[in-house]
């Protein structure tokens, strides 16, 4: 599903910044269809969770107020070039995605 | 061990077995993430509730919190909101809109050399103070920004 998820990880100094995209329709369950009147059900991304090398650095838990194809940049410090910089994510209806960036 | 789960879940996944390899104890459900999904704290409809089920309540105000947002977001539907905690031994951050229908958005940890900064594009339904809180020292610290939404994120 590499697909789905469009990562980037850029060497500024010492520290690793880390962009990600994931392509999913987060919806909030609030909504409703335009011709059907119906209500969408939810289905966002709810946890996400990146690794340096294997190794946890970020944990996060989402709710149905992350915007459409989620955005996400964070940094590590102490990242060299050459490091996988990884990234699981599951949402509500228990869809993985996940994604794996060598650091440039 | 992790490159070997990656792999392996990679080759289960395109087989279908995943759910088999799960039913035999080979991989536990979750076991990626570190703690089960608070939807105590995501589904409350009141902010102070909210905040106080993901654990972030008697926070101080602190000016140490950097939050970076606009003024005026012309469409609440995608918001850019980035945070940077300048207070030493920070472990989490968790981003509040006050006036969504579910006021809290997202919550995140950071160990392993992570930097206490988080950028993400978040939904606003209207105009509302967005609140940063941030858990160091045992301690609880917030700020908060006001952004003005012209056309609302939620709800349609």
């Amino acid at each position: 599903m590499a697909e789905t998820m469009k990562m980037r990880a850029t060497m500024e100094g010492d520290v690793v910044d880390v962009k990600v995209l994931i392509q999913h329709p987060m919806d909030t369950g609030l909504m409703k269809d335009a011709k059907t009147e119906k209500l969408i059900p939810a289905h966002f991304i709810n946890q996400v969770v990146a690794t340096l090398n294997g190794k946890t650095v970020l944990d996060a838990q989402w709710g149905v107020g992350i915007a459409k194809n989620p955005f996400i940049g964070f940094r590590i410090k102490g990242a060299k070039p050459g490091d996988k910089v990884g990234v699981n994510a599951v949402d509500n209806l228990g869809t993985k995605f996940d994604g794996e960036v060598v650091v440039a | 061990m992790n490159q070997f789960r990656r792999a392996f879940l990679k080759n289960a996944g395109t087989f279908g077995t995943v759910a088999i390899a799960i039913a035999a104890g080979l991989l536990k459900p979750g076991a990626v993430f570190a703690a089960a999904w608070n939807s105590l704290a995501f589904t409350a409809k009141d902010t102070a509730e909210a905040i106080k089920n993901a654990g972030y309540d008697g926070a101080t105000e602190s000016s140490d919190i950097v939050i970076k947002v606009p003024d005026i977001a012309e469409n609440g539907a995608v918001v850019p909101v980035s945070a940077t905690s300048n207070i030493p031994g920070t472990l989490s951050m968790a981003i509040f809109v006050e006036k969504n229908p579910a006021p809290m958005i997202a919550s995140f940890e950071f160990s392993n050399g992570a930097e206490p900064y988080i950028s993400t594009r978040i939904k606003m339904a209207k105009t509302s103070i967005v609140r940063v809180s941030v858990k160091a020292g045992g301690k609880n610290y917030t700020s908060s920004r006001e952004v003005k939404v012209t056309i609302g994120g939620c709800g349609g």
